[in-house]
């Protein structure tokens, strides 16, 4: 046991070995790589490795795959984990899995953007706090995957809930509250074993009364909504400048004008501003209210970023023509609403109209019981927007779900629906997957049977629950 | 004076006016076991419902509702919920259910700070939400005070019943108000009862003092009397196996004592000792989390087993679940019956999911004209148009006390306004 752990571990510096060097090809080939000092894009990478599955055929199911098709009475083939084709009939290889869904449903896997498993952990007590880094109204330093616990009992409950992948956030006491990072709810002992490959970061900003109410409270800035954005806009300026300065520098390095020695002073927090500023970290703002939303968008437009969503979005419904104009997703849920102050307009409409408006719509949860069925919030959204006109097909529904959840997380070339090629993270489901009744039968993700509902060997028991009252019961 | 009482009373009872309504073609489930009626036809008259049966004629002179083969329920009873006592979670001024600051606590009458205005009537309402618990969340005790009945009825009247029960803190939560341990919370809950029992022996008995630190106020000491007769619930949230034993025991030392638990997370482990002591349970069917040392066991099996065993089981819109709300207890008890379609799965059947929202608090709450329907109940119904259980049914129609309610609500005028955007001649403020 103990030499193989040894031997994992040198297996793992020899991964990140590398990595490193994958990034050094990748650099200009004019340069003097030595002589030019670089940060680093991922020096946390991610460690996940599929695990084996199974090639699989599924037949007879409905299949809603997530771009917004239907197919009734089809197939879908899973091998190498991928979709390897689907269809009206597939080609069943010698020795593949055969299951008969007849009546059963099948769908891409559920993404959930907004998500605090990990860096809010069960049980929820004071030392499992780890979501709000809230001691500056600016941490944009801090991120979250360090503060993941890779053993929250919530991933498995979030894996039977169907969800083959989520973005755990830091909290919104801050202005910039750190980077996200995009997981798979699949256990392993460290996060980087969690680590979506190759999923951009995410800077988390919050806008509204959480800020104001943290920092006003110690009688510091932000005591208000116009303080908030000041200093947003400051430490924007700030990062404007910190960018120059390494631009500047790089310029001169390649050049072989600078000297290591010259290079700037890495300013961990400015790092993360300096990659949204480049369009390589994704803008996840927190924001309730259509005029806030409006600030932050001027706000983007004033230092040249771009917010890839506003999440909560209460009244999105109120600007859905100015996010489709912006191509800004909001990321809401279907019916919570006066919790708040800045909540008091929240209508169960909200999703479909921005999304009749055309904008991105994405359902997200926001919470450890909520991402087990996002599937059941998505059909409240989508009965609200039937009672108001519009036409809503679930398997179109199924977009806010899958495919627009990945594009908000940059993944969408990989996961976020069932098309070939891409990762075969699917989910059977017992019954249509709106109605109440419905529940997922076997999650794949990457091509492997991660849960199974009818097989306590493939239901995951985080080390927390072992020897506690009820583990391993059915959930 | 006399004559605004008057006034009042004819108000009141203007249903009694009003042509009886015949709802024709329904499916009535009427939450009586597994009962459900097709073609039924619902007599309504003088706000209780008069006839019940498959394809019986309406009366001459009635408004004729044809419910299209839809379902006809109960009204659903929504307990325990903050309703008229909290417009904004997170705005103190408008949140009356606690008072952490506040001398008393067993004696703080919800009743005294119901606001029917409130617009989670209108919300609920339209959800099929017919009559409410308004309870208090102690903040000073571990008893919080007398809980109200409220219905929701536009035209009021909103409070039916002031002082309904009694709402106290054990576990963790208790042990927090109390000082900071369990035994602390089990010694301040005894130490008032038992001076409620030494007031009940003798009138003149010194049972509490005025000054701030005393730790009994008569007020306080006074207004669990009817506790410890019996003749008012005690609603106690206790989450932990060990706790919710320790909440049976207190029959024994208060034999009339009629406790409720709330919460109950682990009560599927101490199902049987519950059910024995006829003790109803009001709980989520959505609990599945380890979310503290006290809900270590927390599963979804939780109403199924309770059911099983014999309990009263209630769902209520309980917090530890985000965003719940009275609006979603057709969906967490359709879940309940979900949940019984999983392998190893416990839940409920629809008839028992249903009950668990309107027969059973019903009878819980000593509302023993409501919660089913059956001749003789008030007329609280609703029709909805498909599976009241399904996430994407709603109510199209909904009456209390036979009374048709408005289905509109300030989050239907908010979803009229922003319907259609765009640059109009006045700005969207101005009405359309």
């Amino acid at each position: 046991m103990y030499s193989n752990y040894l031997l994992a571990t040198a297996a793992l510096a020899l991964a990140t070995a590398g990595v490193a060097k994958d990034k050094d090809r990748d650099k200009p080939a004019a340069a003097a790589p030595a002589d030019v000092v670089r940060i680093g894009k991922d020096p946390w990478p991610s460690q996940y490795k599929p695990y084996p599955g199974q090639t699989t055929v599924i037949r007879g199911a409905t299949i809603y795959d997530g771009t917004g098709r239907r197919m009734d009475n089809a197939m879908i083939r899973i091998e190498n984990g991928k979709v390897a084709e689907i269809g009206q009939t597939v080609a069943m290889p010698a020795g593949a899995r055969l299951i008969e869904a007849a009546g059963k449903y099948v769908t891409a896997g559920i993404i959930d953007i907004h998500s605090h498993l990990g860096v809010y952990p069960s049980p929820g007590v004071d030392a499992h706090s780890d979501g709000n880094e809230a001691t500056s109204p600016a941490r944009p330093e801090v991120w979250a995957e360090h503060s993941v616990w890779p053993q929250d009992p919530g991933f498995s409950r979030a894996l039977a809930g169907g969800i083959t992948a989520l973005h755990a956030l830091p909290g919104s006491a801050n202005l910039f509250g750190g980077r996200g990072v995009t997981l798979k709810p699949v256990y392993g002992r460290s996060v980087q074993e969690l680590k979506f490959p190759n999923a951009p970061y995410s800077l988390k900003m919050a806008c509204g009364e959480n800020p104001k109410r943290v920092y006003g409270s110690r009688n510091q800035l932000p005591s208000t909504r116009m303080g908030n954005i000041a200093y947003a806009r400051q430490l924007w300026s700030d990062a404007t400048a910190y960018k120059r300065r390494w631009e500047d520098y790089t310029k001169r390095a390649e050049a072989g004008t600078a000297k290591p020695t010259d290079a700037p002073r890495r300013e961990l927090a400015l790092d993360t501003l300096a990659g949204v500023l480049s369009g390589e970290i994704l803008v996840q703002n927190h924001c309730y209210r259509a005029d806030e939303m409006a600030n932050v968008i001027s706000m983007a437009k004033e230092f040249g970023y771009k917010v890839t969503a506003f999440h909560h979005a209460v009244e999105s419904y109120k600007i859905a023509d100015m996010l489709k104009a912006e191509g800004i997703c909001s990321a809401m849920w279907a019916d919570w609403y006066g919790f708040k102050m800045e909540s008091y307009d929240g209508i169960r409409e909200n999703i479909a109209l921005v999304d009749a408006a055309g904008a991105c719509a994405i359902v997200h949860s926001d919470d450890a019981n909520g991402i087990q069925r996002l599937n059941q919030e998505a059909a409240k959204a989508m009965a609200a927007g039937r009672r108001l006109g519009l036409a809503i097909t679930p398997e179109y529904a199924w977009t806010w779900l899958s495919l627009n959840p990945a594009k908000g997380l940059g993944i969408a070339d990989r996961t976020g629906s069932l098309e070939v090629g891409k990762a075969a993270d699917v989910v059977l489901w017992s019954a249509e997957p709106f109605s109440v009744y419905a529940r997922p039968m076997q999650v794949w993700i990457d091509g492997a049977l991660m849960y199974d509902w009818g097989d306590p060997k493939r239901r995951p028991i985080a080390d927390f629950e072992l020897g506690q009252p009820g583990e391993g019961e059915v959930k | 004076m006399k004559r605004v009482l008057l006034l009042c009373a004819a108000a009141l009872s203007a249903p009694a006016l009003a042509a009886p309504i015949a709802i024709t073609g329904a499916t009535a489930h009427t939450a009586r076991g597994e009962e459900v009626i097709q073609n039924a036809t619902i007599i309504i008259d003088n706000g209780r419902i008069t006839a019940i049966g498959a394809g019986l004629p309406a009366p001459a002179g009635a408004t004729v509702i044809d419910a299209k083969g839809q379902p006809v329920t109960p009204g659903i009873i929504a307990v325990p919920s903050d309703l008229g006592l909290t417009e904004v979670g997170g705005v103190r001024e408008t949140n009356d259910g606690s008072a952490r600051g506040a001398p008393f606590s067993a004696s703080l009458d919800m009743a005294s700070a119901i606001n029917p205005a409130s617009l989670q009537f209108a919300i609920y309402r339209m959800a099929g939400v017919t009559r409410a618990a308004a309870a208090p969340d102690p903040g000073k005790t571990v008893f919080g005070g007398q809980g109200a009945l409220v219905s929701l009825a536009a035209t009021g009247p909103t409070l039916i019943r002031p002082r309904a029960f009694q709402f106290a803190e054990f576990g963790q939560n208790g042990a927090r108000l109390a000082g900071g341990s369990r035994p602390a919370a089990y010694a301040q809950l005894i130490h008032l009862l038992d001076a409620a029992k030494r007031l009940a022996a003798n009138p003149a008995a010194d049972v509490g003092g005025e000054d701030e630190g005393s730790l009994a106020k008569r007020r306080d000491v006074e207004a669990l009397l009817p506790v410890l007769k019996g003749e008012q619930l005690l609603m106690i949230h206790a989450e932990r196996a060990a706790d919710i034993r320790e909440v049976l025991k207190l029959k024994v030392r208060y034999p009339a004592l009629r406790p409720v638990l709330v919460g109950a997370r682990e009560a599927w482990l101490a199902a049987a000792d519950i059910a024995r002591a006829g003790v109803p349970v009001i709980t989520h069917s959505l609990y599945d989390l380890p979310d503290d040392f006290e809900g270590l066991a927390a599963s979804r099996n939780n109403a199924g087993i309770l059911q099983a065993a014999g309990v009263t089981v209630v769902l209520g819109p309980l917090g530890g679940i985000g965003g719940t709300t009275p609006v979603n207890l057709p969906g967490y008890a359709g879940n309940a019956v979900g949940q019984g379609l999983i392998p190893g799965g416990k839940g409920l059947t629809r008839g028992q999911a249903l009950a668990s929202i309107t027969a059973n608090p019903a009878r819980m709450l000593g509302l023993t004209d409501t919660g089913t329907l059956e001749v003789g109940k008030r007329a609280d119904l609703v029709l909805w148009d498909g599976d009241p259980l399904e996430l994407m049914s709603t109510p199209t129609n909904v009456w209390i006390d036979g009374v048709a309610q408005p289905m509109t609500s300030r989050q239907t005028e908010l979803a009229q306004r922003y319907k259609t955007l765009g640059r109009t001649d006045l700005p969207l403020q101005y009405p359309r």
